[in-house]
């Protein structure tokens, strides 16, 4: 039976496949009018539940949610708690979504911790409000994550980190706290507000890389430089991670973000699988089956995914190209402070053997300026290497998702949309022979005639609204990349500027050091 | 000075002061007399390389010479000389007994641009590979290296001739005038394989009669404090100049890595006309001039340092040479007493004995005088010189320093401003 499936909701501004039904038209201008008023409303449940005996779709809902675009995506969301015993942090066991229909209230509310309906159905004003303010400037929150700690030994031993936030937003309970916090425990957090954002079209930073072999030297307690210096550099990401988490309007609104900042007890992730690229396709695939059963406005959306897709593939290659640059001068900065240093220790010695005594003196000094050089080109590699070359390696990552992302979304919009034109038609040619049918069939019966248009009616109004839900997803997908463009220019830029003023900090010390020598050369007589 | 390119790929006339460091030539004018601080140039005798061309293998250096001394046939003439000349004179120097006393300048190294040319070459190679603005870049920069090379092997050659002309033994030298004078080429050629080896040879002998002859004691403490000091001095100042090639081998590297970085940089900046791209390209710009004065810091480096470091390895091998000499004739003395005494107690041969033992005795006391004399120069030379050389390395080191300073200031106030 053709009318075994349910059709979709359609969003907004009627397709010209609608033109067909002009004849009827003015019978439904009054009741589309009705419906999209009252858009959660469980009636839609009931007819559909008449047209579609055979529908396999998912049972009906439990929830009437506040927003219907959300639901809409709920269902690729399959939201699992990391605390659970099954695992899966992405969806994996829906049917086909071609097979099934989906509907504003057929659907599975997220799963989601039994706290409290979270951050992704509260599409709401207050929300919007905090963008809007947040545009300026700051949130006044910061985070800081420091003194890494080890604890326990052998195999079992992990490193603990402070994580203190500094804030007067009145959403946390105190004005400045700490908490302790392990990397697992970060991969946990990201694992979750991707699940729950990344499909509606945010863009989730993403998490530091885990890293086995540095891990288990730190383990197995390799007290050396290497050790220490890989601790350095997880600390430092896990805070740039955080700082750029909390940027993010709807993120910080997060009540899973709160709880990692704030509670003192952390239910402890296992097997926290970092969302991989992997992980995001997935669930992008399970949010595009979602949308491929709307029509698609797809001329300036694919305008804007090729333009887009391009920028961030050129860009991508020249940020590459600039990391390797920036990594070759952290590396030739260290060999030229390890050969400053050894040529100090030879000018020295050089100054010892020197039998004329000013000179041996004014060599002597020689050998301290230079050493005081090495340890500046020290530092100054530290800053290239963290300031820069991080921030470039973050960026690197950033982008690639965020590439995948668009094109990804792009490649099934696209082939959803023809799929669904094809569909779209078949659908409304039947529903009008019913129509027709029924108009031949019952002449007096004019409640089956109606029942018909209200078929037609309704779904009409789900083709509307899922279009609506379509724009208002494609509208939040261009809001976040945007935003991510403005964040990545602020953050070059603060960043750049800094390390430039690092610079400027060891020109000052070189002069201090060579003003500090000359009158000691000068002394030589 | 004018200075004639000429390689397979480049032809490139260069006057002084054109290349972009007006500085650098006066500079290295400063270096090439720091070296030789004492040396008096005096209206009788002067010298100088006045021009030089570098052919694919070979260099030919223009000797111009100014002398009121009736030696000579004119009062200023010009000869072109190639390297091996100059070995050749300084060979004769060596070999001459009657210089024995002195310490004998130091031959001037070979002039080595093979590494330049390889890179020259492959940069040729590649320029497919590359955007023009890159190769562009490249070129200059090896050009830039080929060019500093250039100058310090036709520096090293006139310090040479310059400290035989300030010699008031040595300039007076036959060979020198010859080397100066004669417009013809002095077929010289340079040492064939036999000839090679027989200098290894030597040299072996050399040194083990050395160790032999080292040992000897000796009774003047002027010269034994003399020897234990250039012993020791020798061997450090080798180490040192070795560690501060290296060091300015690095820094010359981390300035190439600004240079790629300023070139990404605009890369970046070139994609549109967004506030983040006026931001890198205004950067680019900062990290091209920063670059060539960390460029310019390491090839300062190099000169006041490095050069000069190499330059006293060299002298204190001279002077360690001349030492040798002297113990030898010491040695010889000591045998020409014991033969004498010998002889004396067979009442054989007793005259010659006698003459023998004379000669080697005015043999020693005549080095023993003028080998005095000469290490006292050297000290007063070689302090003179680390002065010089010290106070212009820190002069530089804050001029660079300061500028480099001022540039990232006004960068940074420019960025700041903006947004």
């Amino acid at each position: 039976m053709a009318a075994e499936r349910e059709p979709p909701p359609l969003g907004d501004g009627k397709p010209t496949d609608f033109e067909e039904l002009e004849d009827g038209e003015d019978l439904f201008t009054s009741t589309v009018s009705t419906l999209e008023s009252s858009p959660s409303s469980p009636e839609p449940a009931g007819l559909a539940e008449d047209i579609s005996t055979n529908s396999n779709g998912p049972k009906p809902a439990e929830v009437v949610l506040d927003d219907d675009r959300e639901d809409l995506f709920a269902e690729a969301t399959e939201e699992v708690s990391l605390d659970s015993p099954e695992r899966e942090p992405i969806l994996s066991s829906e049917p086909s979504p071609a097979v099934t229909p989906v509907t504003p209230t057929t659907l599975i509310a997220p799963r989601i911790e039994s706290k409290s309906l979270s951050a992704p159905v509260i599409f709401d004003r207050s929300r919007e409000e905090i963008e809007e303010e947040a545009n300026g400037d700051v949130f006044d929150i910061e985070i800081g994550v420091s003194d890494p700690e080890k604890v326990g030994d052998g195999m079992n031993a992990y490193m603990a980190y402070r994580v203190t936030t500094k804030t007067s937003l009145s959403m946390f309970s105190k004005s400045e706290f700490s908490v302790k916090r392990r990397f697992s425990d970060f991969l946990g957090l990201h694992s979750k507000l991707a699940s729950k954002y990344l499909h509606v079209g945010y863009i989730v930073p993403p998490a530091p890389e885990k890293s086995i072999v540095g891990m288990t030297k730190v383990k197995v307690g390799k007290e050396d430089s290497s050790s220490t210096e890989f601790v350095e550099k997880r600390r430092a990401a896990l805070e740039r991670y955080l700082q750029r988490t909390v940027k993010h309007p709807t993120l910080l609104q997060d009540p899973d973000l709160r709880q990692f900042l704030e509670s003192s007890e952390l239910p402890r992730a296992v097997n926290t699988q970092a969302l991989s690229g992997a992980g995001i396709l997935r669930m992008v695939n399970k949010a595009a089956d979602a949308v491929n059963k709307m029509t698609i406005k797809m001329n300036e959306s694919d305008a804007w995914f090729e333009e887009k897709q391009q920028q961030f593939e050129n860009l991508d290659q020249q940020l590459r190209k600039l990391h390797a640059s920036v990594e070759a001068l952290v590396c030739h900065r260290k060999e030229l402070s390890a050969n400053t240093a050894a040529f100090a220790k030879s000018a020295a010695m050089l100054g010892n053997s020197e039998d004329h005594t000013a000179l041996s003196r004014a060599l002597s000094q020689l050998a301290e300026v230079e050493e005081k050089i090495d340890q500046l080109h020290q530092e100054q590699a530290f800053a290239d290497f963290y300031m820069f070359s991080e921030l470039l390696s973050d960026y690197i990552r950033l982008i690639a998702a965020v590439k995948h992302y668009v094109i990804h979304l792009q490649g099934v919009f696209d082939h959803r949309m023809k799929c669904w034109q094809k569909w779209e038609d078949a659908q409304i040619t039947l529903l009008k022979k019913r129509e027709t049918e029924a108009k031949m069939m019952v002449a007096n019966k004019p409640d089956k005639i109606q029942q018909a248009k209200n078929e037609i009616r309704e779904w009409e109004a789900k083709v509307q609204q899922g279009e609506r839900d379509f724009e208002q997803i494609s509208k939040t997908i261009r809001k976040e990349v945007g935003r991510f463009e403005k964040e990545r220019v602020k953050d070059f830029k603060t960043v750049i500027i800094k390390y430039l003023e690092s610079l400027v900090q060891t020109q000052q010390q070189l002069i201090k050091y060579w003003e500090a020598f000359l009158p000691e050369a000068k002394a030589i007589a | 000075m004018i200075f004639g390119f000429q390689t397979e790929f480049f032809q490139i006339e260069l006057e002084e002061g054109l290349d972009d460091g007006p500085d650098f030539l006066s500079e290295e004018d400063r270096g090439l007399k720091a070296i030789n601080v004492d040396l008096q140039s005096d209206a009788a005798l002067q010298v100088d390389i006045s021009d030089a061309l570098s052919e694919r293998d070979k260099v030919k250096f223009t000797v111009h010479t100014k002398s009121s001394l009736p030696n000579f046939k004119q009062n200023e003439f010009s000869v072109v000389r190639q390297h091996e000349e100059f070995i050749w004179l300084h060979d004769s120097f060596i070999e001459n007994e009657d210089y024995a006393g002195y310490i004998i300048p130091p031959a001037p190294p070979r002039p080595d641009f093979d590494a330049s040319r390889e890179k020259l070459q492959k940069l040729g190679e590649g320029e497919g590979s590359m955007t023009k603005e890159e190769f562009t870049k490249m070129k200059q920069e090896l050009e830039a290296e080929y060019l500093a090379i250039f100058k310090k092997t036709v520096a090293m050659h006139e310090v040479f001739l310059c400290r035989v002309a300030a010699h008031p033994i040595l300039r007076k030298d036959l060979n020198f005038h010859v080397f100066l004078e004669y417009n013809q080429d002095l077929s010289v050629r340079g040492k064939n394989k036999k000839e090679k080896l027989e200098d290894f040879f030597k040299n072996m002998v050399k040194s083990a009669d050395g160790v032999i002859v080292s040992g000897v004691k000796d009774v003047d403490d002027f010269f034994e404090h003399e020897r234990t000091f250039l012993l020791e001095y020798h061997n450090r100042v080798k180490d040192a100049s070795a560690k501060s090639d290296r060091m300015t081998r690095s820094h010359k590297s981390a300035a190439d890595d600004y240079n790629r970085i300023g070139s990404s940089l605009y890369a970046l900046g070139t994609q549109d006309s967004t506030d983040i791209c006026k931001f890198f390209l205004k950067v680019s710009e900062l990290f091209d001039k920063t670059r060539k004065i960390e460029a310019r810091v390491s090839a300062d480096e190099d000169l006041k340092l490095s050069d000069l470091l190499k330059y006293y390895l060299r002298e204190s091998q001279a002077a360690k040479d001349l030492l040798y000499r002297r113990s030898r004739s010491l040695v010889d003395y000591e045998n020409a007493n014991k033969a004498l005494d010998k002889a004396r107690a067979k009442n054989k041969d007793v005259l010659q004995a006698e003459t023998s033992q004379q000669l080697c005795c005015q043999k020693f006391e005549k080095i023993s005088e003028s080998a005095k004399q000469e290490l006292i120069d050297f000290k007063t030379r070689r302090v003179a010189a680390f002065r010089k050389n010290l106070v212009e390395l820190a002069e530089l080191e804050l001029k660079h320093a300061k500028g480099n300073l001022q540039l990232l200031q006004n960068c940074l106030a420019v960025l700041n401003g903006d947004t």
